[in-house]
């Protein structure tokens, strides 16, 4: 891992960023800092600013004003593509695999940052870039194992069921060998057994693998059930945060929730 | 060197043969690549295992559950405590907690070897009734962390514990290996216990090495061999045609990457002989046919052309008709085009032998794998005769009989209710802590009771007919077994369910439900409006279909037991109607009860009959339907 930190360091921080579209201001001054191992979940009513939080951690948008930094170094207006080198990966809220592709072949396809081989020494396959490709598939198998995958190696994903897609893109994310792993909404649209799976999944990557995770969700039970913290955004602002039952307390949230009069 | 008469014997046999101890012994599909262990690390790893065991304090007489997939570790797990002069229990894989706690509590399980940590989590919620539980070990170590229960360790500490061992007592496996006799109990396999309980079935080194040797003495099976290990390990059968076979032959196991993969696995391996239920060989060619129906009308148009072929030829075959020159060109035109590469997509092209066994197998399903080329066989054992009692012979297949008894096995039917009696090697050691039963199954000549009612056929092939407790008689004293015609009946498409009557009764008669979808298909083919189940049922031309597949299957019954009159049910047998249990087996009683009015009427002659019928919706109302059913006679 990319990373000299211990576990509960801090190894993201988001320093007052905003970002505005046109007149919409999606998020207006939002702080907050991620410890390395914890889940941290990012929750809000719809358009509170959550997706638009986490684009910009993995760098689709750049903020307007303010400062992200990882492991110490200011990431603020780093591309994508160089994140993903420094160990951030991410899922989409609307899944975005190659259909067309198999499933083990999406996965490998995660693993393109971290091959080094050439467009001409790959297509000789021969010495260090046929060393490389085994290495990487043997672990892109553990991943396939890791997420009982094993049977739909060579389905096409696209001929999947919506909860498997959602799994195979974790397990392309995974594939990157991330230290800070971002889920937008990974339950999304799941029916409770598929909840139940993939929430599995997300705590198992994090227990066993070690990975930093920043979760959306909609779904509280889940986020309460799994984070270790919960920021709570509502009209671009943060305006809570905390452990779960501490943010499940806070009389801000309960506001932005279920309004003031209740 | 003498040949061993212990399974532990065959296993030092198998590490210290130079024709052996380098060869394959097993194979595990582990992260999408086959693993191979010869014997020498097969043998090694068990031995360490066994150690680490004795370091744990498991004795001879201990026993040791193992519960999972077929893992090589599972097995090494199981031969290790055979080793120590223990016994082996493994257990159902997919049994929920309370199944599983009768059995471990009641076998005095105390150790068990769990796959993974869904396993570890069961038994752990059961704990508290286990008292004789000392040690859970776990094999796949993901997602086991946190656990800090005392009594659960890895597969590799027990490995390690039993490294540290040797270096005290370096000769202490092959002492123990050598204590083992040919009438210690190597493994307990619990009988699945369709009535009551489930009962313990000891059996010995003796039962399984002897077993193994009459099967070996009918098929050819060769030490180069391929198996696929997929069945569950708690079954009698994987124990005998893959472990025994395996060790004693020096053949390899192989054990599939998941439940899931198995039918990749099976085309990734080719194994030379498979066992398969019956509803694995119906998924087989289900799958097989609607991977078909995909492809283009020419490849559709050759298949089935080359199908009707197979079936031609075979039918002849199964009936000892020639064959004509012009349907044996075609015949090896379509093992070229079509037989072949079938066999190869099914993953069965290096089969020399397929059993089914366990249940019936419909006749166009056994007749549409012969025809392509695959030696599909049935065969007849049950756990208390450790598996085998009964084989087809090569050239002999017949989807009506279970085959001929095999060398060495005395097969006889009772008298009083035709119950299929057995004594060979094979029969077990006793029901444990069940001396009562054990005394029922077992007479004192040493006859095994199977509890199925059979027949011994003209070529001397046994026929397995129903269970003894159902077998009745009709009135001129001819046996009659209901659920060896109601289970012909339901191998037409047609038919969903089937109730035969006769006991006690001059003639054999039954009453059908058709099945809605495929009849339904039919009428719509032949532009037949109807307008629910009822409708259907009672339409002349679907009556006239029924009949015709009643004439057919006729044909191939006795004489005397062919079905003279039959009604069409206007409803289904239906669980909620408690007329069937949840996993679709008739209840005799409350049927004959509730059918009283129908039964009557055949019997008494009549053409029609009025009934009124409970009827349970779904969403749990209940109405009587006031229904009128026509009697046929079957021709």
């Amino acid at each position: 891992m990319p990373t000299a930190s211990n576990p509960g360091d801090i190894t993201l921080s988001i320093q007052s960023v905003a970002k505005s579209f046109g007149g919409v201001r999606a998020v207006i001054d939002a702080s907050t800092s991620v410890r390395k191992g914890e889940v941290f979940s990012i929750i809000g009513p719809n358009g509170a600013g959550k997706t638009t939080l986490l684009n910009m951690i993995s760098g689709f948008y750049h903020p307007d004003d303010g400062t992200i930094t990882f492991d110490g170094k200011d990431i603020t207006n780093t591309a994508p593509a160089d994140r993903a080198h420094m160990g951030i990966a991410r899922t989409f809220q609307n899944i975005a695999l190659f259909r067309g592709l198999t499933v083990l072949d999406n996965l490998m396809l995660g693993r393109h940052v971290r091959m080094k081989s050439g467009v001409i020494s790959s297509f000789i396959y021969w010495g260090m870039a046929q060393r490389e490709e085994i290495r990487h598939r043997e672990r892109v198998e553990e991943i396939i194992d890791f997420l009982k995958l094993t049977d739909l190696r060579k389905t096409p994903a696209g001929a999947l069921a919506y909860g498997l897609q959602k799994r195979v893109e974790l397990g392309r994310a995974l594939a990157l060998d991330p230290s800070l792993l971002l889920l937008d909404e990974p339950m999304a649209g799941m029916n409770q057994e598929e909840k139940e799976d993939m929430v599995r999944y997300v705590l198992d990557v994090n227990v066993e693998w070690g990975n930093t995770i920043v979760l959306i969700e909609h779904d509280m039970g889940v986020v309460m059930d799994i984070s270790d913290r919960v920021a709570v955004l509502d009209h671009g602002a943060k305006i809570s945060e905390g452990t779960p039952d501490e943010v499940r307390d806070d009389p801000n949230v309960i506001e932005a929730y279920l309004g003031s009069s209740h | 060197m003498a040949e061993p008469n212990t399974i532990p014997g065959y296993l030092l046999r198998n590490e210290t043969d130079a024709s052996f101890s380098s060869l394959p012994a097993m194979r595990n599909k582990d992260l999408g690549i086959w693993r191979t262990y010869s014997w020498a690390d097969y043998v090694e790893n068990t031995r360490r295992f066994s150690l680490g065991l004795a370091a744990l304090d498991f004795a001879r007489g201990d026993k040791l559950s193992v519960i999972g997939n077929n893992r090589p570790r599972l097995y090494w797990a199981q031969l290790s405590a055979m080793c120590l002069g223990g016994q082996s229990v493994p257990v159902y894989q997919d049994a929920i907690a309370s199944e599983l706690a009768f059995v471990l509590e009641h076998s005095d399980t105390k150790v068990i070897v769990a796959e993974d940590q869904e396993q570890v989590d069961k038994i752990l919620s059961i704990k508290e009734q286990l008292p004789a539980l000392k040690w859970l070990i776990y094999c796949d170590p993901r997602g086991m962390t946190d656990y800090d229960d005392v009594i659960v360790k890895s597969f590799n500490e027990v490995q390690e514990l039993g490294d540290e061992f040797r270096t005290k007592s370096p000769s202490y496996f092959e002492d123990e290996v050598a204590k083992v006799t040919g009438d210690d109990i190597a493994l307990m396999a619990y009988t699945s216990g369709t009535t009551g309980q489930p009962k313990g079935v000891m059996l010995s080194h003796d039962n399984l090495i002897l077993t193994t040797r009459i099967y070996l003495d009918h098929e050819d099976v060769r030490q180069s061999d391929d198996f696929l290990s997929y069945l569950p390990m708690a079954w009698v059968g994987d124990g005998l045609y893959g472990l025994c076979v395996s060790i004693m032959i020096g053949s390899a196991c192989n054990c599939p990457e998941s439940p899931q993969t198995l039918m990749q696995d099976l085309r990734d391996l080719g194994p030379t002989g498979i066992i398969a239920p019956p509803r694995v060989w119906e998924g087989m060619l289900s799958t097989l046919l609607l991977k078909g129906a995909d492809a283009s009308r020419l490849k559709r148009k050759v298949f089935s052309y080359f199908q009707d072929v197979a079936e031609k030829t075979e039918t002849l075959k199964f009936e000892g008709k020639p064959i004509s020159g012009g349907l044996k060109l075609m015949h090896a035109i379509g093992e070229i085009l079509v037989y072949g590469p079938v066999r190869d997509q099914l993953g069965l092209r290096r089969a020399r032998w397929c059993y089914t066994g366990g249940a019936p197998l419909g006749p166009d399903v056994f007749r549409f794998f012969r025809g392509f080329g695959i030696n599909l066989k049935q065969v007849y054992g049950s756990t208390e005769l450790s598996g085998l009692a009964t084989l087809q012979p090569n050239g002999e297949a017949n989807p009506d009989t279970v085959g001929l008894p095999c060398n060495g096995v005395d097969v006889r039917i009772d008298g009083d209710n035709s119950e299929i009696l057995v004594r060979c090697a094979g029969v077990f050691r006793g029901y444990f802590k069940q001396d009562d039963k054990t005394a029922e199954a077992i007479d004192s000549d040493g006859w095994f009771h199977t509890g199925d009612a059979g027949l011994i056929n003209e070529n001397g092939h046994l026929v397995v007919i129903d269970r003894a407790k159902d077998v009745g008689k009709l009135t001129d004293g001819t046996p009659f077994a209901p659920q060896f015609i109601e289970l012909k009946l339901k191998f037409s498409p047609y038919i969903n369910e089937a109730v035969a009557f006769g006991d006690g009764h001059p003639f054999v008669a039954s009453m059908i439900a058709i099945d809605f979808e495929a009849v339904g298909k039919w009428a719509e083919r032949l532009a037949l409006p109807y307008t629910n189940y009822m409708d259907l049922a009672q339409k002349d031309e679907v009556r006239k279909l029924i009949a015709d597949e009643i004439r057919k299957i006729n044909l191939r019954l006795p004489e005397v037991s062919r079905i003279k009159r039959f009604l069409l049910l206007t409803k289904d047998l239906d669980a909620d109607d408690n007329e069937i249990t949840r996993t679709r087996k008739l209840r005799r009683g409350v049927i004959a009860e509730k059918y009283a009015p129908v039964i009557e009427a055949i019997y008494g002659g009549r053409q029609d009959v009025q009934l009124a019928l409970d009827v349970t919706f779904e969403d749990g109302s209940r109405s009587q339907v006031e229904s009128h059913m026509t009697i046929d006679e079957a021709a």
